[in-house]
């Protein structure tokens, strides 16, 4: 039998392993972590805001999505592009076709050759974007992060399309308002690494834990991958394991559209119910035949408007990304920088058969 | 003096490889530059360490489905033992055990069950992706050390330090391949296993460490694929068997086993890294981007054998004379 002796370099290999152990001294996670809390915290950008610098001519503006041929990417984008006419610049939309994490890197390479002047990039991985776009802020682009949010080293500004803790406790008093307090309700979330699904999830935790919600319990939190056919599953797999399932918050317009269509021919159809956040074209059906009540959103036209001003506005010098710096969008008016770097867009809409005919995107 | 039909395949890939890069550098802006050169070298690093012992499985007639997830699941081990405060130098050598262990699982069901690679391998390619996620779950691992990270990333001139790796590595393997006897045992069990087996070749011993083999590399490229990105995750690398195969038939290696050489499998992989890299900087959609893919690949499937189908389809004079 040969077996034993083609198990010889396995042993070997293992005697390496030991004999590294052995030699100790490695980089462990807390030398990493006392190497960082020793260096100084990097030095904020040198050069002075001037808030009264006119905005540049043909600014070359390119907008990064999680993934291209997503709905509410394209009418972001739109929104930023036709910012970008608005100053003269010149706007443009590129990525991948896959919301996978490091997929976008090759793209912002491609993005820092090209010599733009600013890349406005909703990150997949706030990591693993990070090395790319600090290349192409050595390259002197400007680094806009819109609806989500990559390292804070990754970028010069990132817009919020809403507080987080607005979104995540809204989608909860919506649903509880629908099933009456009551219920075993899941959440059908995008990846399971997407920063703002998970910052707002924890929100409707903590929304949940209050005392008026004693009455609901969250009993899965399910991941659709922002596709349609595993969102579609997903949420077969939930009614399916949980068959007295009260509700679903799917805070992603992909996962809500495909639950929608899942519940929309199913007999659980109105009795199960459905909110989160999605576009007004993409529910429309399915708040006019029952199987949603009401839910919310952001403008995503604008989201994408005001993401190109502030790539506009520091890619002209007029803001460094520093606190309290303000600038002016276009028609949405003045803005100012708040902590870390953040510009908040405003207060999500909640769109019910009411009102839902009065919105376009 | 008449070319093998493996050697003229490459001279082909060759030529559309040299096409590409004229027009690219002619035609696309930002394309011939070092950082370019560089960032086009890095973005293909995985593929290619995972291609060269996909091609020695391939030319003994077996496939690996599974390496996009055995690198996957080397990622989570990375991450949740880092996690854990266990010092890098030892978790990598650790990953590297744990992708030969993912090798030896698939080479132990194909060599001592004999059953057939491809269904083995779909089914590891589920089974370790889904053990990825129970060790590491949703997390995304990313205080990974600088100095680590910076390796990764780092070049001398337009040449990525991984690119050296990748060189050194497929020096390896192409010596292995067409200069030794274990190379000459893999041609011919790929040719014929049986005629292999009563000339001698220990034909499932050879099988068995090929898997072993090709779990390793895969855990190497998921150690250069985390420092790369700086994050860990179970889903790292999702599809990329399908890019290491795509390369490795487009370099001309027979899927029937037998046939094929490093150097055209090594070209292939630049080929499509260059066609990539040139039409994104292009501006092209991302949709044509997938199409011209897989029509390249479409081609290097269909042109080799197009010669033995035709031969197939034309009974020859002496068995049409034969007939009654």
């Amino acid at each position: 039998m040969n077996m034993r002796t083609s198990w010889r370099p396995t042993a070997l290999l293992a005697g390496l392993v030991l004999l590294t152990a052995a030699c100790g001294g490695g980089t462990t996670r807390s030398d990493v972590a006392a190497q960082q809390s020793a260096a100084p915290s990097a030095a904020a950008s040198s050069a002075a805001a001037d808030p009264n610098a006119p905005l540049k001519q043909g600014l070359k503006i390119a907008f990064l999505p999680k993934q291209v041929n997503n709905p509410y990417f394209t009418v972001a984008d739109q929104g930023g592009i036709a910012a970008t006419k608005e100053f003269g610049g010149e706007g443009k939309e590129v990525g991948p076709s896959d919301a996978s994490a490091s997929s976008q890197v090759s793209y912002i390479n491609t993005l820092t050759q090209q010599k733009q002047d600013a890349i406005v990039i909703s990150a997949n991985d706030p990591n693993a974007v990070v090395p790319a776009l600090k290349q192409a802020r050595d390259a002197g682009i400007k680094v806009v992060s819109y609806d989500s949010d990559t390292a804070p080293d990754g970028r010069d500004v990132f817009v919020n399309q809403a507080g987080a803790e607005d979104l995540g406790r809204t989608q909860v008093q919506l649903l509880a308002e629908q099933i009456g307090h009551k219920g075993k309700i899941a959440v059908l979330s995008a990846t399971p690494n997407a920063t703002n699904q998970n910052t707002w999830i924890d929100f409707m935790k903590d929304e949940l834990s209050k005392p008026e919600y004693k009455d609901m319990e969250l009993v899965k939190v399910a991941y659709g991958n922002d596709d349609d056919q595993k969102s579609f599953t997903e949420t077969q797999g939930l009614l399916r394991s949980y068959p007295d399932l009260a509700g679903i918050i799917s805070p992603t317009t992909v996962g809500i559209a495909a639950a929608a269509r899942y519940l929309s021919d199913s007999p659980a159809k109105g009795k199960v119910k459905l909110t989160g956040l999605g576009t007004p074209n993409q529910l429309r059906k399915f708040v006019k035949d029952g199987t949603i009540e009401a839910f919310e959103l952001w403008s995503p036209a604008d989201l994408g408007y005001l993401a190109a001003y502030s790539a506009a506005a520091l890619a002209s010098g007029q803001i460094t990304g520093a606190e309290g710096e303000t600038f002016k969008a276009g028609k949405l008016g003045d803005y100012t920088i708040g902590a870390k770097g953040e510009v908040l867009l405003g207060k999500p809409t909640v769109f019910n058969a009411d009102n839902i005919d009065d919105f376009d995107f | 003096m008449r070319l093998e039909p493996a050697r003229r395949w490459e001279s082909l890939i060759l030529v559309l490889l040299v096409g590409v890069c004229v027009w690219a550098s002619l035609g696309v802006d930002g394309f011939a530059n070092a950082s370019n050169v560089s960032f086009l070298l890095l973005d293909t690093t995985e593929i290619a360490l995972m291609a060269l012992t996909m091609t020695l499985i391939v030319v003994a007639a077996e496939i690996d489905l599974s390496v996009a997830s055995t690198l996957g699941l080397s990622c989570a081990v990375l991450g949740r033992l880092w996690n854990a405060g266990l010092p890098i130098e030892l978790i990598m050598p650790i990953c590297l055990l744990v992708g030969a262990a993912c090798g030896a699982v698939n080479g132990f069901l194909v060599t001592r069950l004999g059953l057939p690679s491809l269904a083995v391998t779909i089914g590891t390619l589920a089974l370790f992706r889904g053990l990825a996620y129970v060790i590491l779950g949703d997390q995304a691992v990313a205080d990974l050390p600088p100095a680590y990270t910076g390796l990764a990333t780092a070049s001398i001139g337009p040449l990525p330090l991984t690119t050296v790796l990748v060189a050194v590595l497929a020096a390896v393997a192409a010596v292995v391949l067409h200069a030794t006897g274990v190379g000459r045992a893999i041609f011919a069990l790929g040719s014929n296993e049986e005629a292999a087996f009563f000339a001698g070749v220990r034909v499932k011993r050879i099988k068995f460490w090929l898997f072993v083999a090709c779990g390793v590399m895969a855990a190497l490229a998921s150690l250069v694929y985390t420092f790369r990105y700086a994050s860990a995750r179970a889903d790292n690398g999702t599809g990329l068997e399908l890019a290491v195969v795509a390369a490795v038939l487009l370099g001309g290696v027979s899927i029937f086993g037998g046939r094929g050489t490093l150097a055209g499998v090594l070209m292939a992989v630049l080929l499509l890294g260059v066609v990539r890299n040139a039409l994104i900087l292009a501006d092209v959609a991302n949709e044509v981007l997938n199409f011209v893919t897989g029509l390249l690949l479409v081609a290097s499937v269909l042109a080799p054998n197009l010669g033995a189908v035709r031969r197939r389809r034309t009974p020859s004079p002496v068995e049409g004379n034969s007939a009654p």
